[in-house]
């Protein structure tokens, strides 16, 4: 089967400044949950930025990244804009800070289904509150009206996913979704990101820098090193059968394996470009034989 | 609903001591004039059986507390006191005059809302060239003095184009269409400069919203950028501009008093300084209590409105 | 005493509105100085032989209703008017400072006096309040510009109060009073030095808008009175003539426009040097 996401030779730099990504390459197949891994800067939210097409003005991107075998590099604006929110939607770290203070939290959700679908307010309306219901926000009805600060975080990141779920996307990109919040909440989000994948058969792109989501939810991982994709494994391979030295100092540095909570620590040992080379031979020998 | 009737109630609540601050300002007005108001009032040819009985009349003669609780008794059951030259009693008087004040404020406002928001919403969204074409309007709006511009106005559209006669007014139920003309060049002569105002706040407001993480949500829910701009920013830059629009009313209702007399608009404003000029003490007060009543009650709106766009400020003081 | 080096330091760098604020409230300010000698005419001589006279080499800005020389009116208007209007804002300053200072400084109740003092000002719109105080205490120009200080007084204590909130909260604040230092002279050697930047920024602005009061009030009558001339005066004179003798009303308005621009791009000009954190906005 084709991958819903299909990335090839991606490159992005800022100006003219150095590669923030440089030739990556990865697939996701359907309903796969694939974790992106690394330390701030290593350029697992450039990726994220670039496949939505939100990255700014001065960046400049070539290589290929294909959505359900279309080709997304080169689109215009606002072919882009047409395809975000229905075929691909992407979630945020600050639940908080990702929702308009002065809307209520129903018409935020309505508003993704009005921006692609030619329905009535009512309908629209409806819509979404059995998606607020389907996230798990009781009394759903009553409460599409209150602005987003009477709920709790977690309940936002809920009604965040609710809004960008809400046509249904191919495609979930969750940039840090569960970082703002703390660790029981954190486990709710994830099995509820786990659940919709399971009953829309999303797939969803989990960029995190915590090896304990990525333990959780994650089919396979790929691990980023300033811009570049030193390797892509199963979970279970990566936790048991790391291939890279830099993931290997990774687990190391974070000796429980998957213990949940746990931050990614910043590797001070400077990577050269001759382990570079030999881990990239290692990740390749292994995808030849996957 | 509920938490907009606290919120209303409680904002009521702080205007009563506004108010009465208001109404000791005003009362006081007589009383402060140096020397013996009433012969001031009266002037040189006063005999001293008139100046007693307009003291007796404005009871000048009692004690200050006295004298403003029966001031204040007349002032709620809608007496504002007697015309000292006419002899007319000022409720109707300012109830004449009241409309036209109102209306000149009333469409300069809108007008200036009608320019400054649009232009500061491009001006936040707009290029170089944009931004710099909107900042020569506000520093040119800002410092035109009012009734100059005034002045200009009416040697171009009335002196060299002779499109709009150059002052003068025209009852609205008499010709609706020749008073809307007549208003034409004060409404404008008061707007240019409350536009700038209103320009130079959205600009920032709106560019601060779009600076916003929920901006980037926005996008990728896949709104288009003209909702995001009109239907989202617009509405969180909102509280921001309502507050600003919200000073400039006593800025506008300060500015009718001078462009009234410019464009011989029988206002309250125009009442107020022949009031002055004829020290006609009684007249001057009745002006000042209406427009300083005026000027609270439209900020106890705005603060209303404000409350019911951000539901943040509503909200703050009840749970 | 860094922070006035670091001030020194960033006024030293382009600041275009600062220097043209400057040159051209300079040129200004020497024309109301010098008035007198620059003046080619008296301003309040007539000349019937140049009644409503149109702009000339004798005459570069015209003569007016009653044949005198619009050019030297301005002169000698831009000198009332400015000095009403400095001298408002001076007095306004005089007040405000040292009440901005004791509420923010002091706090608690001083704060709370002093803040509802000035509240009271601010019920009414200050075009009314002006017109008010001229009401009670007769027309003239020093009651046009005691007028302009009240109104002025809330605005600048406010700006005042909060900047002195900022500088108290220091180290060297605290340090000082630690080391036994009297409230006075924490107050007057640490404390008012650092928070006077906003309030000057917020006078120089407010100087361009006492300029225009001053102007309307004499305009209504009710400012400087003839036959002093003043800006707002001869706008108030030339209205009936504006299509016959347009100069008359075109050159005074200029010329407090010329005044407002440059007391604006002055206040712009400090702001970037004393307010960069923008109290005074």
């Amino acid at each position: 089967m084709s991958p819903v996401l299909d990335i090839a030779q991606a490159g992005v730099r800022f100006g003219t400044g150095p590669a923030a990504v440089k030739d990556v390459s990865l697939r996701v197949a359907q309903g796969e949950i694939f974790g992106l891994v690394g330390e701030s800067g290593s350029g697992k939210s450039t990726i994220a930025n670039a496949v939505m097409g939100l990255l700014p003005a001065t960046a400049r991107l070539d290589g290929s990244i294909r959505l359900n075998g279309e080709e997304l590099v080169g689109l215009s604006e606002s072919a882009l804009r047409v395809r975000r929110g229905d075929e691909m939607a992407m979630i945020f770290q600050d639940a908080s800070a990702s929702l308009d203070p002065t809307w209520s939290v129903g018409d935020q959700i309505a508003e993704t289904i009005r921006a692609h679908r030619p329905v009535s307010r009512a309908e629209a309306r409806a819509r979404a509150i059995a998606l607020m219901g389907e996230v798990g926000i009781a009394d759903a009805a009553r409460r599409y009206r209150d602005v987003p600060h009477r709920f709790s975080g977690g309940m936002r990141q809920r009604i965040v996913i609710a809004a960008a779920l809400a046509n249904h996307p191919k495609l979930l990109i969750a940039d840090e979704p569960t970082t703002a919040l703390d660790v029981t909440i954190q486990a709710q989000i994830l099995e509820l990101i786990d659940r919709l994948r399971r009953d829309h058969g999303t797939t969803v792109l989990l960029i995190t820098h915590d090896l304990g989501v990525v333990g959780q939810v994650c089919d396979r991982v790929g691990v980023m090193y300033r811009g570049e994709l030193l390797e892509v494994a199963t979970t279970e391979d990566l936790f048991t059968r790391p291939a890279h030295p830099y993931t290997r100092a990774l687990l190391a540095a974070n000796p429980a394996g998957a213990v949940r909570g746990s931050r990614l620590p910043v590797i001070p040992q400077e990577w050269s470009t001759e382990s570079l080379d030999a881990a990239n031979a290692a990740r390749d020998r292994r995808a030849a034989h996957g | 609903m509920s938490r907009m009737l606290s919120f209303t109630l409680r904002r009521l609540l702080i205007t009563i001591p506004v108010m009465l601050a208001m109404s000791v300002l005003v009362f006081m007005i007589i009383r402060l004039v140096p020397g013996d108001p009433v012969r001031t009032m009266l002037g040189f040819r006063a005999t001293d059986a008139n100046v007693a009985e307009l003291r007796d009349q404005l009871g000048l003669d009692r004690s200050l507390l006295s004298q403003y609780l029966s001031w204040l008794g007349n002032l709620l059951q809608g007496d504002l006191g007697t015309d000292i030259i006419s002899k007319a009693p000022l409720t109707e008087l300012l109830a004449q005059r009241l409309p036209v004040t109102l209306e000149l404020t009333g469409l300069s406002m809108l007008t200036a809302i009608a320019i400054g928001v649009p232009l500061g919403v491009w001006s936040a969204t707009g290029g170089p060239l944009v931004r710099r074409l909107t900042e020569g309007f506000v520093i040119l709006g800002i410092s035109i003095p009012d009734f100059w511009l005034g002045i200009m106005l009416v040697l171009l559209f009335s002196g060299i184009f002779l499109l709009l006669p150059p002052s003068g007014w025209v009852p609205f139920a008499e010709d609706p269409v020749e008073n809307l003309r007549r208003m034409i060049l004060p409404v404008l002569t008061l707007a240019v400069g409350e536009a700038a105002y209103f320009l130079r706040t959205t600009r920032s407001a709106v560019g601060t919203v779009l600076e916003q993480p929920f901006v980037t949500f926005l996008r990728a829910k896949g709104v288009s950028p003209r909702r995001i701009v009109y239907g989202h920013a617009l509405r969180n830059a909102g509280p921001s501009i309502v507050t600003v629009i919200g000073i400039q009313v006593g800025v506008l209702l300060g500015g009718a008093i001078i462009i009234e007399t410019l464009f011989a608009l029988p206002g309250v404003g125009r009442l107020v300084v022949t009031g002055i000029t004829q020290r006609n003490y009684p007249v001057v007060q009745a002006g000042v209590l209406t427009i300083a009543t005026i000027f609270i009650v439209v900020s106890l709106l705005m603060d209303l409105l404000i409350g019911w766009l951000d539901p943040r400020v509503s909200d703050a003081g009840t749970s | 005493m860094s922070a006035a080096v670091e001030i020194r330091a960033r006024r030293g760098r382009r600041n275009p509105a600062l220097i043209v604020g400057l040159a051209l409230l300079g040129l200004l300010g020497g024309i109301a100085v010098f008035a007198p000698y620059l003046a080619p005419f008296d301003p309040e001589s007539y000349d019937i032989q140049q009644i409503m006279g149109a702009p000339s080499w004798t005459h570069p800005f015209g003569s007016d209703v009653l044949g005198r020389d619009v050019m030297s009116r301005i002169f000698h208007g831009l000198r009332v008017s400015l000095l009403v209007s400095l001298s408002a804002v001076a007095a306004s300053l005089l007040v405000a400072v040292p009440l901005g200072l004791l509420a923010g400084y002091f706090g608690s109740w001083v704060d709370s006096a002093i803040s509802r003092f000035l509240d009271m000002i601010l019920v009414l719109p200050a075009m009314l309040l002006a017109i008010t105080f001229i009401a009670i205490l007769g027309p003239g120009s020093a009651v046009a510009a005691l007028a302009i200080a009240v109104i002025y007084l809330p605005i600048l204590a406010r700006v005042m109060r909060t900047s002195t909130l900022v500088v108290t909260r220091n180290d060297y604040v605290l340090g000082a009073r630690a080391r036994g230092a009297s409230h006075l002279r924490v107050i007057v050697g640490h404390v008012a030095p650092n928070a006077l930047g906003p309030v000057i920024v917020q006078a120089s602005v407010l100087s361009a808008f006492a300029m225009q009061l001053e102007a309307g009030l004499s305009f209504l009558g009710l400012g400087t009175q003839p036959p002093t001339p003043s800006l707002g005066g001869m706008l108030s004179d030339g209205r009936d003539v504006l299509t016959v003798a347009p100069w008359v009303e075109i050159f005074p308005g200029l010329a407090i426009m010329a005044a407002v621009l440059a007391f604006t791009f002055i206040g712009a000009g400090l702001r970037e040097a004393f307010d960069p954190a923008g109290v005074s906005e």
